[in-house]
């Protein structure tokens, strides 16, 4: 059957029955929210439910199974007077920060070299957003081994006759966070360099011809015109990076396990440990809906004025 | 001195040449305007002004100094682009001030400056707008006002009115008419549009091929054209070639047309427009050159005494345009295009009495277009 554009247009042929058309009309109308219906119902189940469920468990005195003997928020004494959270806690923020930071500034930096119509571009921007490809495991164990002291970059300086140059991050519990951040920036950059690298592209060539004739040196055009009209661009890498970070979960285990000890555990796998290995899935819940208290703190405003001032032009 | 001088100005693009040894000078307050079909090099010579292409051999001088090699920075030059190119970031008192604000001027200065161009172009009320706020027309006026903020030796327009539609064309072009005469500015002008050409130009460069063809006046590029690709170029509706037969002898040429189906026609060429030229092509095809409005519909009443060649010819179409009438009419083996006054009376189909002005007229060459009287 033929599908008619608009339910109420008056395009049916004389002599057909009035109410075929407004059976197929409802179902016009209907169809697109029976397709999505599926959809929406999976993640409000799978979503939105088990976010409420890790709520509620939250606040039980659940360990190795859930149980549903509340305590209120006894939990989340604990978790504030646990050690290894904060400095898990403590990780993430140094984490974050640094890799959302140094990702921006890399890939900014990078997509700048590359707009300079060089040759070999399309090469080289392929070769930089290749690390992206790789899961987060294997970026880890790539970086496990090269930070390795006796495998890595210090066995190789220390090979080429260096035999004081040190670089164990690796095994400091002092710099073990650093190492996450090292693997996860060359993993992230490339990408980020892609976004901007687009938003560069889609900047007219003649407003930077005009900044040159007013006078502004070339990393003064790129700092006071360029840079403030890829604000989107911004917007979306922080968003991406940092919705990366808080979840990194995948890189602690390949590249440091959490350890030494339990030094560069973030709280992903804090989560995780106290939950599924250690069992206290009371305290695991709780972590969790911090996490998420701390993911929508960052977010929500950040999202907020983003969207206003866009909207305002 | 010149305010700007170009001096056998060549650019490569690889092995294409785009300028081809460019020379041209012009006075300060001059307004030149470079006009050409697209691709015959007008905006790459433009760049090059600009600083924004290095050229490959020649010399660019403003107001005597070599300034072949400056940086656009270092050259005392604005431009307004076709696209505007208003930094979107930045407010119009932003915009109009940056370029100041890069030559360290004072931020008094700055003000004052910023308020007299914006007086100037009427945009004060626009101020704290930003770009994507503006109409076409308004962010066509915050980039002329950021040009003249810095005052600098010259301005260059490269295709300026290209975006806007037809009526604020008009009135744009008309604005930029009366700046000049009230500034006093010495401006280059990047076109393709030959009525932009025409009314703004103190003189005109058409360009083609990377080559300039013509410098003059308009009156002189529009009515003494060095050769046919000018003569077609500038004028709407374009110069009526028609193919003719040169004959007759020295002091008394006529050029025959054979119009299918109908007898040839003979027109006297005027013996004050010989050349030494027309002597050789005796008895060879030449190409006649009318403008439209070089026809004049037949007076009855003025008889004897009406000016001009008469012709007579059958007409196709007619095209009112409110303020003349368009005819198209058969001669030769082209049909051609007469102008005539809005109250000609004539159908389709009809014959019609035109008398021609052959002192406007000009011939040139059949094979190589150069023209010859």
């Amino acid at each position: 059957m033929k599908s008619v554009s608009t339910p109420g247009e008056a395009a049916r042929p004389v002599g057909a029955p009035v109410s075929r058309p407004s059976v197929t009309g409802h179902l016009q109308a209907w169809l697109p929210k029976l397709v999505l219906a599926p959809s929406v119902v999976i993640s409000l189940c799978f979503v939105y439910g088990f976010m409420l469920w890790t709520f509620v468990l939250s606040l039980t005195d659940s360990r190795m199974l859930p149980s549903y003997d509340f305590v209120g928020f006894a939990q989340y004494a604990r978790l504030m007077n646990n050690e290894r959270w904060w400095v898990a806690a403590t990780n993430l923020g140094v984490f974050g920060v640094l890799f959302v930071g140094l990702c921006l500034v890399l890939g900014a930096g990078l997509a700048i070299l590359l707009d300079q119509r060089i040759r070999r571009e399309g090469m080289l921007r392929t070769l930089y957003l290749y690390p992206m490809a790789l899961s987060f495991i294997v970026t880890g164990v790539v970086w496990k081994w090269l930070l390795n002291p006796g495998l890595g970059i210090q066995a190789m300086v220390r090979g080429w006759g260096f035999e004081s140059f040190t670089f164990d991050w690796l095994v400091d519990p002092d710099m073990a966070v650093y190492t996450l951040v090292i693997a996860a920036v060359w993993q992230a950059s490339g990408f980020v360099m892609a976004l901007f690298l687009a938003g560069l592209r889609g900047i007219d060539d003649s407003i930077l011809k005009a900044a040159q004739l007013d006078g502004a040196s070339l990393p003064r055009v790129y700092w006071r015109v360029v840079m403030p009209c890829l604000r989107p661009v911004v917007f979306s890498a922080v968003m991406i990076l940092s919705h990366i970070a808080i979840k990194s979960f995948d890189l602690v285990v390949a590249l440091t396990g959490g350890g030494p000890g339990y030094s560069s555990d973030l709280p992903a796998t804090f989560m995780y440990a106290h939950a599924f290995t250690r069992a206290q899935i009371g305290m695991g819940s709780a972590s969790a809906i911090l996490m998420l208290g701390g993911v929508l703190a960052i977010l929500v405003p950040y999202l907020y004025s983003e969207l206003r001032s866009r909207r305002h032009g | 001195m010149s305010a700007l001088e170009i001096d056998n100005v060549c650019k490569d693009f690889g092995t294409t040449r785009v300028l081809e040894e460019v020379s041209l000078a012009i006075d300060s307050g001059e307004f030149l305007i470079l006009v050409g079909p697209s691709g015959c090099g007008k905006s790459t010579l433009m760049n090059a002004i600009a600083g924004l292409e290095p050229v490959t051999s020649g010399r660019i001088l403003v107001g005597g100094d070599d300034i072949t090699w400056r940086t656009p920075a270092e050259r005392d030059i604005a431009m307004v682009f076709q696209s505007y190119a208003l930094y979107p970031s930045m407010t119009v008192r932003g915009n109009i001030a940056f370029g100041l604000e890069m030559r360290k001027v004072p931020r008094a200065e700055r003000e004052a400056a910023v308020e007299r161009v914006a007086d100037l172009l009427q945009i004060s009320h626009l101020l704290d707008r930003k770009p994507a706020q503006l109409s076409g027309g308004q962010r066509q006026r915050v980039a002329m006002g950021r040009a003249l903020a810095r005052e600098p030796q010259i301005y260059l327009f490269d295709e300026p009115l290209s975006n806007l539609d037809a009526k604020l064309r008009v009135e744009m072009r008309t604005e930029i008419k009366k700046l000049h005469q009230r500034l006093g500015t010495t401006i280059v002008y990047v076109t393709h549009d030959q009525i932009e050409a025409m009314t703004l130009a103190d003189s005109i460069a058409v360009m083609r091929d990377g080559r300039i063809l013509q410098l003059g006046t308009p009156d002189e590029v529009y009515n003494n054209p060095v050769d046919k690709y000018v003569a077609g170029f500038m004028g709407s509706p374009s110069m009526n070639f028609i193919e003719a037969e040169l004959a007759g002898e020295p002091g008394a040429y006529r050029l025959h047309i054979a119009t299918e189906g109908e007898a040839a026609l003979t027109l006297p060429w005027p013996t004050s427009r010989e050349t030494p030229a027309l002597a050789e092509r005796l008895g060879q095809t030449v190409t006649l050159g009318l403008r439209p409005e070089h026809f004049a519909e037949e007076d009855t009443r003025l008889g004897d005494r009406a000016e001009g060649t008469p012709l007579s010819a059958r007409v196709s179409v007619v095209e009112p345009t409110g303020a003349d009438i368009l005819l198209r009419l058969p001669l030769g083996d082209t049909e051609i295009t007469a102008r005539v006054g809005p109250d000609c009376q004539v159908a389709p189909d009809e014959r019609l009495g035109l008398r021609v002005d052959m002192r406007r007229a000009v011939l040139f060459d059949a094979d190589t277009d150069a023209r010859l009287a």
